[in-house]
C-alpha cells in the first residue's frame, strides 16, 4: 500500500491531527515505494530503522496533542547533509565511508519538528552538476518519459535525487540545496516546486560546502503550500553559521491567501534568450497572463547585466569550491590513496584527490585554483566579484521601481536524456542554470512552479524571484500561479 | 587567455589533484573552453565597482572568546582512515 505516500504535507498533517492515519503507517507507505523503486536510483542510503523509531515518536507526540506541522512528516534528505552516524558523502568517492558524529543544523531542526527520516537522496558530486551524471553512485533516472518512448532523461541538478523523490512519490518531501540552480532546475525537470530561500535565511551549517557565499539550502515539495510549511520548519538563525541572519521567520503558511491584487509582477527583456524554444515563450507568456488575470500589474523590467551571471558564477563557485574542498586530503575523513614505497604525503595528498574527485570536481577546483592563483586574481576573481555587485544592483534598481516578483522560465528546455551531453563542452551543460543563477549570485529568494508541459509531454516549470527576506509575499504570488496553472500531471509508473 | 600543457599542470599542482602526462593536453584544451566563456567579463565597464564580498551588507558577528566546545576526541577521528595513539597518521613527513 504506497497510496498514502502519494499524500501532501498539509494533508498528511491534517489527517495525523484527525487520527485518520497514523505516522508509522505513512511512514510505511513511504518505506514500500522507496523499496519498489531502485531502478530509479533517488536514494543513495536508506535509513527504515530510524524512520520507523521517529515515527513511533512522532506518533507519540501527536496522541499527546503536541504537533507542529511537520510531525510524522516523511522526509528525503540530500546526501549533502550530514546526519549523524548515517551515511553522509556528497555523492562522491573522496568520501567513502564517512559517517558524520554530528547533524546539521536543517535537519536536527527538521527532526526537533517530528519529521521523519526515509533515507539519503543522490546528487550531483560536490552538488556541481546539472544533470545527476557526475554523481559517484550513478545518475538518478527521471520518473518522467516522453510520450511513447522508454528513453531515460535526466531529473536535472544537483538535487536529482531529491526531485525524482518527490515527483514518483517517494517521500512527502525533501531537502535540496542550491547554488546556481540546485533545487529550482531539477524541481521544473520534475514537475514539482522547489524554494530556493533569500542567503542566510538557512543555516549552511552541517552541510557540505561547495561555494559558501552561494549556497542555500531549501524545500522540494509536491505543493507551495508545502514548501511554505517545510521552509517554516528549516529556516531561522543559527549562532553555528556566520551568515545566518538574525531575523524572526514568519508564518509562510498563513501569507498563502492567493490575493495578490495590486502586485507588480516584472518581465526583464534579458531573459528572452536567442532560439529559445517556442514552448517556453509560450509557457512564460501564459504564466504573466495567469498572473494579470489574478489581478497583478505586469511590467516589462530590465536587468542589464544577466548576460554576465554565468561567466562570473563560473569563476565565483569553483574559486570557493576550491579552497572549500582543500580539506579533502585523506587525512581525517573519507578515502586515502594508496603508496609506493619511497613516496610520501604529497603524493598521498594528490593521488587522493585524483582517485576520489570525478572528472566535473577537478575541472572545477584546478580552474578555481587557476582563478585565485597570483597574477589571475585580479583579471578573474576580483573583475567577477565586481560584475556580481553591479548583478545584485540590477535586482535592487528593479525592486526599488516597485516591483514585488519578477517572472522567468525556470530552465531554457525540458528534462533531457541522460547521456545526451555527455560528449558536450561542459558550457553547454552550464547553461542550463542561465535563468536561476543571478538569483545566487544577488542572494534572493526565487521559486520553480510547475506551470506546463511540452509537446512531448514533459513539465516545464517557470520561476519567481522575490524581493529579500519577502519568500512570504514570493511564495503567495507562486501560490497563486499554482492555482491558475492547476498542473496536477504525474508520471506513469514504469518503475 | 589559452592554457598550455605548462599551465595546466601547473593548475594541477596549485589544486594538488595528480595528473597523468599524457592527460594534460586534453586539461589545457577544456580549461581553455572555460576560461574563454569567462572572457566575456572583459566587456563590463567595472570601474569604480566595489567587489562584493559579502551577500548581506552584514558586520561578522563575533562570539564570546570562551571554550564552547572539545573533549571529544575519539568522534573527532572516528572517520580518519589511519588514525593511532589519538593522533592523525599520515606518511612521514620530514626525513
Amino acid at each position: 500500500m504506497t497510496e498514502l505516500a502519494k499524500l501532501t504535507i498539509a494533508d498528511a498533517r491534517d489527517k495525523l491531527r484527525a487520527k485518520e492515519i497514523t505516522a508509522t503507517e505513512l511512514t510505511q507507505s513511504c518505506l514500500d515505494a522507496v523499496n519498489a523503486a531502485d531502478a530509479l536510483n533517488a536514494y543513495s542510503a536508506k535509513t527504515p530503522e530510524i524512520a520507523s523509531a521517529q515515527a513511533a515518536a512522532a506518533d507519540v507526540r501527536i496522541a499527546a496533542g503536541d504537533a507542529p506541522d511537520m510531525c510524522g512528516i516523511p522526509l528525503g534528505i540530500k546526501d549533502l547533509f550530514c546526519t549523524k552516524g548515517v551515511a553522509s558523502q556528497a555523492a562522491s568517492n573522496i568520501l567513502n565511508g564517512f559517517k558524520p558524529e554530528y547533524e546539521s543544523t536543517i535537519t536536527t531542526k527538521l527532526w526537533d519538528s517530528g519529521a521523519v527520516m526515509l533515507g539519503k537522496l543522490n546528487m550531483d558530486e560536490f552538488a556541481m552538476g546539472s544533470s545527476n551524471e557526475t554523481s559517484a553512485y550513478g545518475p538518478v533516472v527521471n520518473p518522467w518519459r516522453r510520450e511513447g518512448s522508454d528513453a531515460k532523461l535526466t531529473p536535472g541538478g544537483s538535487s536529482g535525487g531529491s526531485a525524482a523523490a518527490v515527483a514518483a512519490d517517494l517521500c512527502l518531501a525533501a531537502t535540496g540545496t542550491d547554488t546556481g540552480g540546485s533545487i529550482r532546475q531539477p524541481a521544473a525537470f520534475v514537475g514539482i516546486t522547489g524554494v530556493k530561500p533569500t542567503y542566510g535565511r538557512c543555516s549552511r551549517w552541517g552541510v557540505v560546502a561547495f561555494a559558501s557565499s552561494l549556497d542555500q539550502a531549501g524545500p522540494m515539495t509536491k505543493t507551495v503550500r508545502d514548501s511554505a510549511i517545510m521552509l517554516g520548519a528549516m529556516a531561522g538563525y543559527d549562532v553555528k553559521d556566520s551568515t545566518s541572519a538574525n531575523l524572526a521567520v514568519p508564518d509562510f503558511e498563513a501569507a498563502l491567501t492567493g490575493d495578490i491584487k495590486g502586485k507588480k509582477i516584472g518581465i526583464p527583456k534579458e531573459y528572452r534568450l536567442d532560439g529559445m524554444p517556442a514552448e517556453i515563450e509560450k509557457l512564460w507568456a501564459n504564466g504573466a497572463d495567469m498572473l494579470r488575470d489574478a489581478g497583478a500589474t505586469i511590467v516589462d523590467v530590465s536587468l542589464p547585466h544577466t548576460k554576465y551571471a554565468l561567466p562570473a558564477y563560473y569563476v565565483l563557485a569553483p574559486a570557493e569550491a576550491s579552497s572549500n574542498l582543500a580539506r579533502y586530503d585523506g587525512v581525517r575523513y573519507g578515502q586515502r590513496a594508496k603508496l609506493q614505497s619511497g613516496e610520501g604525503i604529497h603524493e598521498m595528498y594528490a593521488r587522493t584527490r585524483a582517485e576520489g574527485f570525478g572528472p566535473e570536481v577537478k575541472r572545477r577546483i584546478m580552474i578555481g585554483a587557476y582563478v585565485l592563483s597570483a597574477g589571475f586574481y585580479d583579471a578573474y576573481y576580483r573583475r567577477a566579484q565586481r560584475v556580481r555587485t553591479l548583478i545584485k544592483k540590477d535586482f535592487e534598481d528593479v525592486y526599488a521601481s516597485g516591483v514585488d516578483a519578477i517572472l522567468t522560465p525556470a530552465t531554457p528546455s525540458a528534462a533531457f536524456g541522460l547521456g545526451e551531453m555527455a560528449n558536450e563542452d561542459p558550457i553547454k551543460m552550464y547553461l542550463n542554470d542561465v535563468f536561476t543563477v543571478t538569483v545566487n549570485l544577488a542572494g534572493l529568494p526565487g521559486v520553480a512552479i510547475p506551470t506546463g508541459t511540452d509537446a512531448q509531454g514533459l513539465p516545464l516549470g517557470l520561476q519567481l524571484i522575490g524581493r529579500p527576506w519577502e519568500e512570504a509575499d514570493m511564495l503567495n504570488i507562486a501560490y497563486s500561479l499554482e492555482t491558475a496553472a492547476g498542473f496536477v500531471s504525474k508520471p506513469a509508473k514504469w518503475w | 587567455m589559452a592554457i598550455d600543457k605548462e599551465i595546466a599542470r601547473r593548475a594541477a599542482h596549485l589544486a594538488r589533484i595528480e595528473v597523468k602526462e599524457e592527460d594534460l593536453e586534453a586539461l589545457a584544451g577544456e580549461l581553455s573552453g572555460i576560461l574563454g566563456f569567462m572572457e566575456q567579463l572583459n566587456e563590463v565597464d567595472v570601474e569604480g565597482v566595489e567587489p562584493m564580498t559579502s551577500v548581506t551588507p552584514m558586520d561578522l558577528p563575533k562570539r564570546a572568546d570562551v571554550v564552547n566546545d572539545g573533549n571529544q576526541q575519539d568522534k573527532i577521528l572516528a572517520n580518519a582512515p589511519d588514525a593511532r595513539e589519538g593522533f592523525f597518521a599520515v606518511p612521514k613527513v620530514v626525513e
